[in-house]
């Protein structure tokens, strides 16, 4: 138990106690000493700047996700289950999904302006329904034949085959889409607050950048870093518990 | 002497249409079971048992004749059956506990809990699985698998069961075993068995009549009457004389059908 | 065992493909055209159509594809050749593979836009800046891949190398690369869309040179069929991005599954 905290907590402690003491006598504008950065922290993200910086922009990655979670499983399922509708949408979600989501963020400010709170959460959700939508139909697609017939011939109405057959059994890959787009939705969160006069996380980090407040800047590099991370742990706590039977199935098809 | 049909199957004919050439693969079969009737399917590899059984469990669309359970058409998967199918590690819901996997269905009749705790544990316990409710069906063996697969089918009360070479994938022990169990399911439960297999030992082991089928397009060969006692033992039985001459008629009927032998042609 | 023939025959999807886009273009003509959607916001399809072919015979959107490929495609290679290296030596180290997986894991999430202040005060507006982004973001999707492959080296076959005395090098020649194979083209394929996602924003937001700079000025200066026009090719790029990649994973695959059949 030691040993594997020690093993895991080694490599960032010393990485974090080189970055300390090479930069401790740094007098290069762009590397300030790592006691800067940290001493500058906390006068740098008080209480204002989190309510009207930083929770305002997670509060956007949540409903964009979100709303992306639920459409692309939606519409996923949908043109999952229908061969007619696979063929239809297909080529037009290949194309889709190829766009850089960022270059949406012009074409939707036609729309609604670079400003506003619906831009933004469009933007995010509109670059994260894809890598959702895309695995949902895959995984629906791929479900086994012989559980659909077991489903159909045990009588299962619909809304308990989707709930309990479709749905289920496409969770490891609505899970991986699910993964794939937490990273662009932070992503997206970033850079939609980067066009105009904006505020935001990361409308504030380019503005200590523009003022030359360079340890500020760096502090809201290890926020954003500290967000991504914290997001991604919580990702994996969520499907380390809803997807125990994929992990164990798999083990056990290993182990054969 | 004739009770109600439980299962009746008239002039049953399916074609793929597929791409290219449509294919026949079922022509013209014709048969019933009574109730009560453990009835078993053999053919030459490629006969179509599967297609048959697909058509009986209303899965799969038939192109001709008529299929009926206790006097009702069937169109699609009918209220009064259940099926278990070969593939046990992929019928059973990998996400569901055993428990959960055996009262899925029931939940969908409408039961109420206690109706259903009351079902599932009666039929894990017929199938010696008890102890086994909470696990993941992953965690068990192949054939403590089909158990579950069975004991789902047994809670789930059908008149008819059907049973689509449930044992093709355990091993020599495990399968005696199974055999036995639904031999004394069945017997204990008075439902309606119609048993697909390739084994012809298993056919004759375990039914009171054995349909031998012809080969593509199928049609039955022979209605064979198993007239072994009806309590039957691993070692006793498939010792006995009588089994042995079944079997070998039933091996002959089988290599008749390789060859392309249809009843017409006899 | 008798089988079926497979009910869910593959569907000419083929088939398809054109009516669909059609219809696609169709859509995006009539709404406009039938003042569903303001013709100022969304031009009807012929009108970006005509827009795409306008640029076609312009000089600077030739410069600029140029620009977006080739900060795409060189970022990408370093970004193959750092992670491929990294995840050899550290994949087949077993020591420091546990020491380092913490640190991966951690740095890993760290979003590459969080980067972006700071490449522009250390470069500005130059390609490097874009550079640094491509390679961060694709470095770590090589490097997990290659991580994975790595792990998923056969011990038998590992330990019978060894037996025969196989050098290092010999073992991660013979042995490591030919397993890990699969998982670097898979790699390839993430890193690949990846990279061009980080190439157009860094374009887009910071100015380096190139199709999403393009897009941010056309955009800045009204000419909204612009915009759509470029937005389209930036499409397209990806696209055949996507395309290209997984032609090359299928290959690999192919190549992979026959040499395992072999052993």
């Amino acid at each position: 138990m030691i040993r594997r905290a020690l093993v895991a907590l080694g490599l960032p402690a010393v990485l974090i106690v080189l970055w300390w003491l090479l930069s401790a006598n740094s007098t290069s504008f762009f590397w300030p000493p790592l006691s800067d950065i940290v001493a500058a922290f906390p006068r740098t993200w008080t209480a204002d700047p989190i309510r009207n910086d930083v929770l305002p922009s997670l509060a956007r990655l949540a409903a964009g996700y979100l709303t992306a979670l639920v459409a692309g499983v939606a519409a996923g399922t949908a043109i999952g289950s229908s061969r007619t509708l696979r063929s239809l949408a297909e080529p037009a979600l290949e194309f889709l999904r190829a766009v850089p989501p960022p270059v949406l963020i012009p074409v939707i400010a036609l729309f609604a302006g670079y400003t506003g709170w619906t831009a933004k959460v469009i933007a995010i959700a509109l670059g994260c329904v894809w890598p959702i939508l895309l695995n949902t139909v895959e995984g629906v697609r791929s479900l086994d034949e012989v559980l659909r017939d077991t489903a159909r011939s045990y009588r299962l109405g619909r809304s308990a085959t989707l709930r309990h057959v479709v749905l289920r059994g496409s969770s490891p890959l609505i899970a991986t889409g699910a993964r794939q787009a937490l990273s662009i939705g932070v992503i997206l969160m970033v850079v939609s607050e980067l066009f105009g006069a904006n505020r935001g996380l990361g409308a504030a980090i380019v503005q200590f950048q523009r003022g030359f407040a360079i340890p500020q800047m760096w502090t809201g590099i290890v926020l954003l870093g500290l967000l991504g991370v914290t997001l991604s742990g919580l990702f994996r706590l969520v499907e380390h518990r809803y997807l125990a039977w994929y992990r164990g199935l798999r083990q056990a098809e290993r182990g054969v | 002497m004739t009770p109600t049909a439980a299962l009746d199957v008239a002039g049953l004919a399916k074609t793929y249409a597929g791409h290219g050439e449509p294919v026949e693969a079922v022509r013209d079969l014709t048969f019933r079971l009574d109730k009560g009737e453990l009835v078993c399917i053999v053919g030459p590899s490629g006969a179509g048992k599967t297609t048959l059984l697909r058509c009986v469990a209303g899965l799969l669309e038939t192109t001709g004749g008529r299929i009926s359970l206790d006097g009702a058409p069937v169109t699609g998967p009918p209220a009064g059956m259940a099926v278990v199918f070969q593939e046990y590690g992929r019928s059973l819901f990998p996400w569901l506990t055993v428990r959960r996997n055996v009262e899925l269905p029931l939940r969908e009749k409408g039961l109420s809990r206690a109706e259903r705790t009351a079902k599932v544990d009666a039929a894990l316990d017929s199938v010696g699985l008890r102890d086994s409710a909470d696990a993941h069906p992953w965690q068990l063996s192949g054939g403590m698998q089909q158990r579950v697969a069975i004991a789902r089918a047994v809670a789930y009360e059908p008149s008819v069961l059907l049973m689509d070479e449930p044992f093709a994938a355990v091993d020599a022990q495990t399968r005696a075993d199974l055999e036995d169990l639904v031999r004394r399911l069945w017997r204990r439960l008075g439902v309606t068995v119609l048993f697909v297999t390739h084994d012809i030992d298993e056919a004759v082991y375990l039914g009171e009549r054995v349909l031998v089928l012809s080969n593509r397009p199928t049609v039955v060969l022979e209605d064979v009457r198993i007239d072994l006692p009806d309590d039957r033992d691993q070692l006793a039985t498939r010792s006995a004389p009588r089994f042995a001459e079944l079997r070998s008629h039933v091996y002959g009927l089988i290599q008749l059908a390789k060859q392309g032998h249809r009843p017409d042609t006899a | 065992m008798t089988t079926a023939p497979a009910l869910t025959a593959a569907p000419g999807a083929g088939r398809w493909r054109r009516p669909a886009l059609g219809l696609l273009g169709a859509v995006v003509e009539a709404l406009p055209r039938l003042a569903i959607v303001d013709e100022r916001f969304l031009p009807p399809f012929s009108t970006m159509a005509r827009a795409l072919k306008g640029q076609l015979a312009v000089a600077e959107f030739w410069t600029a594809l140029g620009q977006t490929l080739r900060g795409w495609a060189l970022g990408l290679a370093i970004a193959m050749l750092a992670g491929i290296a990294a995840g050899v030596v550290i994949g087949s180290v077993p020591a420091l593979r546990a020491v380092t997986a913490s640190t991966i894991e951690f740095l890993r999430p760290i979003p590459s836009v969080a980067l972006i202040p700071l490449v522009v005060l250390v470069y500005g507006s130059r390609p490097q800046s874009a550079l640094v982004l491509v390679v961060y973001a694709a470095f770590w999707q090589v490097l997990v891949q290659v991580l994975y492959g790595v792990a998923d080296v056969d011990p038998v076959i590992r330990d019978t190398a060894r037996s025969y005395r196989f050098s290092r090098w010999a073992v991660v020649r013979t042995v490591v690369w030919p397993t890990a194979m699969p998982y670097v083209v898979t790699g390839f394929r993430l890193a690949a869309a990846v990279a061009l996602i980080l190439e157009i924003t860094a374009e887009l937001i910071i100015g380096v040179p190139g199709l999403g700079r393009s897009i941010g000025v056309a955009q800045s200066s009204g000419a909204v069929a612009q915009t759509y026009a470029l937005v389209i090719v930036v499409g397209l790029v990806g696209v055949a991005v996507n395309a290209s990649a997984r032609s090359v994973e299928r290959r690999a695959l192919r190549w992979h599954t026959s040499v395992r059949r072999d052993l």
